[in-house]
């Protein structure tokens, strides 16, 4: 009797909590795809999935852990798809059978806190740039300084270097770009997605590096385009190949990025950093999404390969707005007929 | 129908009493033995799971060991292009934190649980000690971004302009006041444990025997006499411990550390300059390291602290009885 009241208490309170859990009919099905990696292009990601999902109803879950973060993951099969700013070779593509392209292309902008300049004011050489990151230049009143920017008047206070303290692909854009235009860099540092800074300190995450340009006065430090934005840091001018300098736009960047020769690159590994072009950004970087070349759900290796055309062909207003280039379509196309030979799910192709 | 049944039910229930009280007393004998060994297979769980971590660790760093051997411990190399990896500045950054911390914690900690026991008020008392156990129960992570949104830069803007004017003679207090750096990691570290030290400390003195301390109220002493040669000479083991577990969490801390600290692969001579500690190295680079050599360095340092920490238990163990002999507990 008692059993049977008890049973009875129960399931008035199993079946409204089971009926709530059970999702709609059109959750039950909506797809999940989980990606990690750079927090370079974090911001457009998250904005891409958010309206993705309003319209479709796939989630597409980015975390933003880093580039080496990223391809660790998608090596190890944590994740569904891998964002890195550093693109793999083809040797290492092919001996972990993965799937690059490029999704989004951006910039990495030097960001200062200096007082009495105000964005866009400070010019840099790129040799000024690297021997400030090397540590040689340590005063803002130094006389290299100086000279680039003549009417401009410097505070004697000690530049504070800021990189980042993790693992990271705009790390690897932008010690890529150094390595290219410092024949010291190339010797005493290198290139990677960490490395040993000279001097500064390190923050972690593009965020960290934005915070710590915030509080120190005196700093300089290197972010994605959309971190120096939406922090409100004073971006600096880079002299470029053709000798001009350029203020860090989505014409800049996407001047960098047309002059590229993609359909040459194997594997799409490019790297369009000190670039050619009167009005080229000099550290212009991509994006690339990494995905397995097996994939093992055909379901949701569609609806994958589904948002990544998406963004392509209708995330091209949303990037601009964050001051990212969309990649050029004629680079999309490249990327899906590289796709339909790629990637298959039981033998049969994902990309028709 | 109640007490025409009720006599055969009494003696059922006395005959079935003195059976279960002899039932009791077989299942009491097989109960004891049965609470042994659960108590002894949850102690051995612990066991295994430390002989667990520690074979991991080691196995992991094999690689890392085989090629720096000892050099690692006192390179200060840490460069990943070349795959040169050392672990001096991380073992000094995490030395130089836990003893700023320890050395800024304690005789505060010692101060609030004094003031809690002897002086204040009870409300005052029960109050400021609920206090004191909301700052442990704050998740590290806030500590990390309350240290670099509201405390460097006052650090910055107060703190170590103020140090540098008054004591900037000293090598350990000159260079620019980035706000972030060694000095205010190690104060960060001193707020986060000293709830731990001051609430163990406060039960520590609450446990001196009333007698004890009114024979020395009796005999005319003062409060702090009392305090010092009755509570503290009593409660000396027990205050040590707390120091102890305090020293424990300020080594292995790391979010709000990795926040604050800097990260910077060097040894700076001065306070305001940026460091790095074992804890916020693996916190920042441990995801994204692919390369073996690079992982199996990470995996080194781990295993450093890991044996640090059990080194400072048994340096606490050996104090401890060493205390007990004195004091005469033991």
């Amino acid at each position: 009797m008692i059993m049977k009241h008890l049973m009875v208490r129960c399931l008035a309170v199993a079946l409204p909590v089971a009926a709530l859990l059970c999702c709609a009919p059109a959750r039950c099905f909506a797809v999940t795809v989980n990606g990690a990696g750079a927090s370079f292009p974090y911001p457009i990601y998250s904005q891409w999935a958010y309206k993705y999902e309003s319209l479709t109803g796939t989630r597409i879950n980015y975390q933003s852990i880093g580039s080496g973060g990223g391809i660790a993951q998608i090596k190890a099969g944590t994740v569904d798809f891998g964002g890195s700013d550093a693109p793999l070779k083809l040797e290492e593509l092919d001996k972990s059978e993965l799937v690059q392209f490029p999704l989004v292309i951006g910039g990495v902008v030097p960001v200062v806190n200096v007082s009495g300049v105000s964005a866009g004011q400070l010019k840099l050489s790129p040799e000024l740039l690297a021997n400030i990151f090397l540590g040689s230049v340590n005063r803002w009143n130094d006389p290299a300084i100086a000279a680039v920017n003549p009417g401009l008047s410097l505070p004697n206070t000690a530049i504070t270097v800021v990189h980042r303290s993790d693992g990271s692909g705009t790390t690897w854009i932008f010690t890529n770009y150094l390595d290219k235009v410092s024949p010291t860099w190339h010797q005493k540092v290198g290139t990677e997605k960490a490395v040993a800074w000279p001097a500064g300190v390190g923050a972690k995450g593009n965020e960290g590096v934005a915070a710590y340009v915030q509080q120190i006065s005196g700093s300089i430090g290197y972010v994605e385009y959309a971190y120096a934005l939406q922090s409100n840091l004073a971006h600096v001018l880079l002299k470029n190949r053709a000798g001009k300098f350029v203020e860090p736009t989505i014409t800049s960047f996407q001047t960098a990025a047309a002059k590229a020769d993609w359909a040459n690159a194997a594997g799409f590994y490019l790297v369009l950093t000190d670039q050619p072009g009167d009005d080229s950004w000099p550290i212009t970087g991509a994006s690339f999404v990494l995905v397995r070349r097996q994939q093992s759900d055909p379901t949701k290796a569609k609806a994958m390969l589904e948002f990544y055309d998406w963004c392509y062909r209708h995330g091209a207003e949303m990037a601009e707005k964050l001051h990212y280039v969309p990649v050029p379509l004629n680079v999309v196309e490249l990327v899906e007929t590289n796709w339909r030979g790629a990637i298959s799910a039981n033998g049969l192709p994902v990309w028709k | 129908m109640a007490t025409a049944r009720a006599e055969p039910s009494v003696i059922r229930n006395a005959a079935s009493g003195v059976a279960k009280s002899a039932g009791k007393q077989h299942r009491q004998s097989t109960g004891d033995p049965a609470f042994k060994w659960m108590t002894i297979l949850c102690a051995a769980i612990i066991a295994v799971i430390m002989a667990g971590i520690s074979e991991e660790l080691v196995r992991n760093s094999h690689l890392s060991i085989k090629q720096f051997g000892f050099r690692f411990f006192v390179s200060p190399k840490w460069n990943p292009v070349t795959q040169e990896f050392g672990a001096a500045s991380s073992v000094f950054g995490t030395a130089v934190s836990t003893a700023i911390a320890v050395l800024l914690a304690v005789p505060l900690s010692l101060a609030i649980a004094l003031l809690l026991v002897e002086l204040a008020h009870p409300v005052v008392s029960r109050f400021v000690g609920g206090a004191i156990e909301l700052l442990a129960a704050i998740p590290s992570i806030i500590y990390g971004m309350w240290g670099l949104f509201v405390f460097a830069p006052f650090m910055a803007k107060h703190v170590q302009p103020a140090l540098a004017n008054t004591l900037g003679l000293l090598p350990l207090f000159q260079g620019p006041p980035m706000g972030i750096g060694m000095l205010t990691a190690g104060i960060i570290l001193a707020l986060m444990i000293l709830p731990f030290v001051s609430a163990v400390t406060r039960d520590v003195l609450h446990m001196v025997p009333a007698v004890l301390r009114e024979s020395g109220y009796g005999l005319g002493a003062t409060t702090w006499e009392v305090t010092r040669k009755v509570s503290f000479r009593y409660g000396m083991s027990g205050i040590v411990g707390a120091v102890f577990l305090g020293l424990a969490r300020a080594l292995g801390e790391t979010m709000a550390v990795t926040f604050v600290i800097g990260n910077d692969h060097t040894m700076s001579a001065s306070l305001f300059g940026a460091g790095n500690t074992i804890a916020s190295t693996l916190a920042n680079e441990f995801s994204e390291a692919s390369e073996p050599m690079y992982l199996s360095a990470l995996f080194e340092l781990g295993l450093a602290l890991f044996a640090i920490t059990v080194l400072f238990q048994i340096v606490a163990q050996l104090w401890l009885r060493r205390l007990g002999r004195t004091m005469g507990t033991r």
